[in-house]
């Protein structure tokens, strides 16, 4: 496929400069044919932006791209797909009211223009689904999907460009495992097909399986180079984070109290008109972890969406420490105690164009803390936001920067510290840790733990099956808006909770 | 009120609502497809202005009725484009950009009428041209097929400006780059270029129903409109930025206003101190569409300029 010495990608002395940080700095990174060079590093390392200039989504301030040997100027992203490269972002670029066929063919050629030809794509669409399990239907508009069906049709966007250069920033984030085991099934063909593709994941175990090569950034440089074969999980962790961290986390064994959230025979219908949550039965202790292990698109987002009063129910009650809140308010439920870290981040969890101070003191800028007679006590507020950007850990120039500019796992990071800073009562946590590197998910673990030590429910829906089993004390399995079994975490097996998350029960 | 109800009138008033509702019509269609790429142009009622003078004056000095219709299209043009540097090349803010418009257009005509004309002299109106066939059904006919060739291309328009948005790869742009400039940027889609061919989609709209109205009274006054033209901007919102609903609308305004004139004729309403009677059509329409409007949502990035970060 290739002479041995020319490189599919490479990129030389990349420089970029935002206000008050250096993303990246005299880096230097390759990728040849057929193989597999994964990016890791912290939240903030500079590994988006990295991508984003071989995009053409920003110029880089110094340093040059070669592409299959040749050096080239990619200034848009028009660029880079004429020249073969393909991206799938690390925040989801698709248009929520047009259809999964039309957001598949925009920027592409018709084969009937100055008319689109969606059937033809969808078609297509029909056919990727089929031969890489990405089941998805064309004809659904995508504010309908769940955020893995959402994932799906970006990586169907890539596979129907049929990119010879593919960069994956964070495709798994909000995958079930098994699907990210189709999808590295796919990712594998492609890379046996002599492509070259560039992978950024927080998943270890992901970055161990899929990986050739392995680049570790560390504050925007390039920390250094290995292999999988030459490292473990625990050495990429320190490399990237420079300590030592602890993989697993470790809770203290506590009895579980009173209830706290009481859900009874919620029924609940879903964008597509219908039945997404189905009589469904639960009870979060105080002390407790319950951890919701399901494929998304199963209820999950439709449960978690009633609890924060986004959604109406049809039927069924949802009690916080016994006060009924099935038809409060936002404003009432959490004034009963319920924080809600929500599985979209960008569009539920944070107001872009606000500064990180802004979104810190979002859900309390009214308690008598933060404002006197009526208006801010801007000191407070600032105080109050460096002492939680140190606390978590926050990479961000200042408090008073935009929050759209920080890196997607400081974002995460942002949410989690507002939520948490509140002392709920019931801490509703969907996809907690999604996107935040390993260093920072293990303070958010700690933090979830101590305030479950402190007499907190917490209501954890994670895909990050992981994660669910690390922290839960109980493992209530969803399926078709239906909790088909509870289990201990103590005697739970990950294959089996697996099977019985896509549907498979045996009793 | 007896009168109004015999069927010649009626006929009359749906016959003269139609004529009303056309340049507002033709303005609300560009001015839906302008939002559904994100822009809003609030000057609609100055390119209207400027153009109806610009069609004037050519037939005033030409007699040629398409020459007017050709110059008020191209006055549409430049006001566009003179639009789309200050919005999307330069990033400035769409409302007070449109404002901006709205008084270039309303003082540049009054201006070009003093200097050029002075007192008003009637020209030629369209005619109206009577659709074979149709027009010969009783009271029907009379209605909605005798009418001028502007007021058919409105019409037209409508279910064209649909198959254009809903059916070609420029309408599938412009609805993306209106929703998420950022996705259709990472798609290759240029959010400029495609941001600019609706914007002069959407003022050479407005500049043609400059000439419907001028052309359809045979006459030109400073301020023509008297600021209606933002019924047309009022019209997108209530149509919940559907062709057919804009067509809805711009029918709804047009019969009330025949209604009223209608019943000044009759004497059924007085026509001194009829400021309010002035004032009804735009009130009356505005109050119906707010109640009857299907609530629809905006473009996700309308009056949001576009840069990548
Ligand atoms: N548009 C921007 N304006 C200002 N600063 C930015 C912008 N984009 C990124 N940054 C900064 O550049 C640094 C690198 O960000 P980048 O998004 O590349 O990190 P990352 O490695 O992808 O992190 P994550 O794992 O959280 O996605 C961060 O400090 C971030 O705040
Ligand atoms: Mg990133």
């Amino acid at each position: 496929m290739s002479t041995e010495s020319q490189k599919l990608v490479e990129m030389r002395g990349i420089t970029k400069r935002y206000p008050g940080v250096v993303a990246n700095e005299d880096v230097t990174f390759d990728v040849e044919y057929g193989e597999v060079h994964t990016l890791l590093g912290e939240n903030g390392a500079g590994k988006s932006t990295l991508m984003k200039i071989l995009f053409g989504l920003t110029p880089a301030d110094e340093g040059e791209v070669l592409l299959r040997g040749e050096p080239i100027s990619i200034s848009s992203p028009a660029d880079a797909i004429d020249a073969r490269i393909g991206m799938v972002h690390q925040h989801f670029m698709l248009v929520q009211p047009l259809t999964v066929a039309e957001n598949v063919a925009l920027g592409l050629r018709s084969g009937r223009r100055p008319f689109t030809d969606l059937d033809v794509v969808s078609k297509r669409i029909h056919e990727l689904s089929e031969a890489h399990g990405l089941a998805v239907d064309p004809s659904t508009e995508v504010w309908r999907l769940s955020v893995g069906e959402r994932q799906r049709v970006e990586i169907l966007k890539a596979l129907y460009r049929d990119a010879e250069l593919l960069v994956l920033d964070e495709p798994t984030a909000v995958l079930t495992p098994q699907e990210v085991d189709d999808l590295f099934v796919i990712l594998r063909h492609m890379v046996d097909d002599g492509r070259g593709l560039i992978f950024i994941s927080h998943k270890l175990h992901e970055v161990m399986s899929l990986s050739d090569r392995i680049t570790v950034l560390r504050n925007g440089r390039v920390v250094g180079s290995t292999t999988p074969a030459e490292s473990t999980r625990e050495s990429l962790a320190e490399m990237m984070v420079g300590r030592e961290v602890l993989l697993t986390p470790r809770k203290p064994v506590l009895a579980a109290g009173r209830p706290r959230l009481s859900i009874r025979d919620l029924s609940i219908t879903g964008d597509r008109g219908a039945v997404s949550v189905d009589n469904l039965s639960v009870e979060v202790h105080a002390g407790e972890i319950l951890g919701v292990a399901g494929v998304s698109g199963n209820g999950q987002r439709e449960l978690a969406e009633a609890i924060a009063g986004l959604r109406p129910v049809d039927a069924g009650t949802i009690q916080i420490d016994g006060t009924d809140i099935t038809r409060a308010t936002t404003a009432s439920r959490r004034e009963a105690g319920l924080a809600y870290v929500p599985e979209e981040r960008m569009r539920d969890g944070a107001i872009g164009e606000f500064t990180v101070s802004e979104n810190l003191v979002l859900v309390n800028h009214g308690s008598s803390e933060f404002a006197k007679r009526g208006l801010f006590s801007h000191a407070a507020i600032r105080k109050h936001s460096e002492d939680k950007v140190n606390e978590y850990g926050v990479k961000t120039p200042t408090v008073d920067t935009p929050t759209s500019s920080l890196s997607g796992g400081n974002i995460q990071k942002v949410i989690m510290a507002r939520e948490l800073g509140v002392k709920p009562g019931i801490l509703l946590a969907c996809q907690p840790t999604r996107g935040v590197d390993i260093g920072s998910a293990e303070y958010i673990h700690r933090r979830l733990i101590e305030q479950r030590s402190e007499g907190a429910g917490t209501l954890l829906i994670s895909e990050d099956l992981d994660e669910v089993l690390g922290l839960a004390d109980r493992i209530a399995v969803m399926f078709e808006g239906r909790i088909v079994a509870i289990v201990d975490a103590a005697d739970a097996k990950r294959e089996a909770i697996g099977l019985m998350m896509a549907g498979v029960l045996d009793d | 009120m007896g009168d109004f109800f015999t069927a010649s009138v009626l006929v009359a008033t749906i016959a003269s609502g139609v004529r009303l509702a056309t340049p507002y019509l033709l303005a609300g269609l560009g001015e839906t497809i302008g939002q559904k790429s994100g822009v809003l142009n609030l000057g609609v009622d100055g390119v209207m202005q400027l153009s109806a003078f610009f069609a004037y004056y050519t037939v005033l000095k030409t007699g040629n009725l398409w020459y007017g219709s050709l110059a008020a299209i191209g006055v549409g043009l430049v006001m566009g484009l003179i639009y789309a540097v200050i919005t999307i090349e330069f990033e400035a803010t769409q409302g007070i950009s449109g404002i901006g418009i709205f008084i270039l257009g309303l003082g540049l005509s009054d201006l070009l009428f003093r200097e050029l004309v002075g007192t008003p002299k009637p020209i030629r109106r369209l005619p109206s041209v009577d659709i074979p066939l149709l027009s010969d059904i009783p009271k029907v006919g009379e209605a909605l097929f005798q009418h001028n060739l502007l007021t058919y291309t409105a019409f037209v328009f409508v279910p064209l400006s649909v198959l254009l948005l809903s059916r070609t790869t420029f309408g599938l742009n412009v609805r993306a780059v209106g929703e998420n400039p950022h996705a259709a940027d990472s798609l290759g889609v240029s959010v400029e270029r495609t941001r600019y061919a609706a914007i002069l989609i959407g003022n050479a709209m407005a500049g043609l129903a400059g000439a419907a109205l001028v052309l359809g009274l045979g006459i030109f006054q400073p301020n023509l409109t008297q600021g209606l033209g933002f019924i047309a901007v009022a019209l997108v919102y209530f149509g919940s930025w559907r062709p057919a609903g804009v067509m809805a609308g711009a029918l709804l305004y047009g019969m009330v206003n025949a209604t009223v004139l209608q019943w000044k004729a009759l004497n059924i309403i007085p026509v001194s101190g009829s400021v309010l009677a002035n004032m009804a059509p735009a009130v009356i329409t505005i109050v119906a569409l707010a109640f009857l409007a299907r609530r629809g949502s905006a473009p996700a990035a309308l009056s949001q300029p576009f840069s990548r970060h």
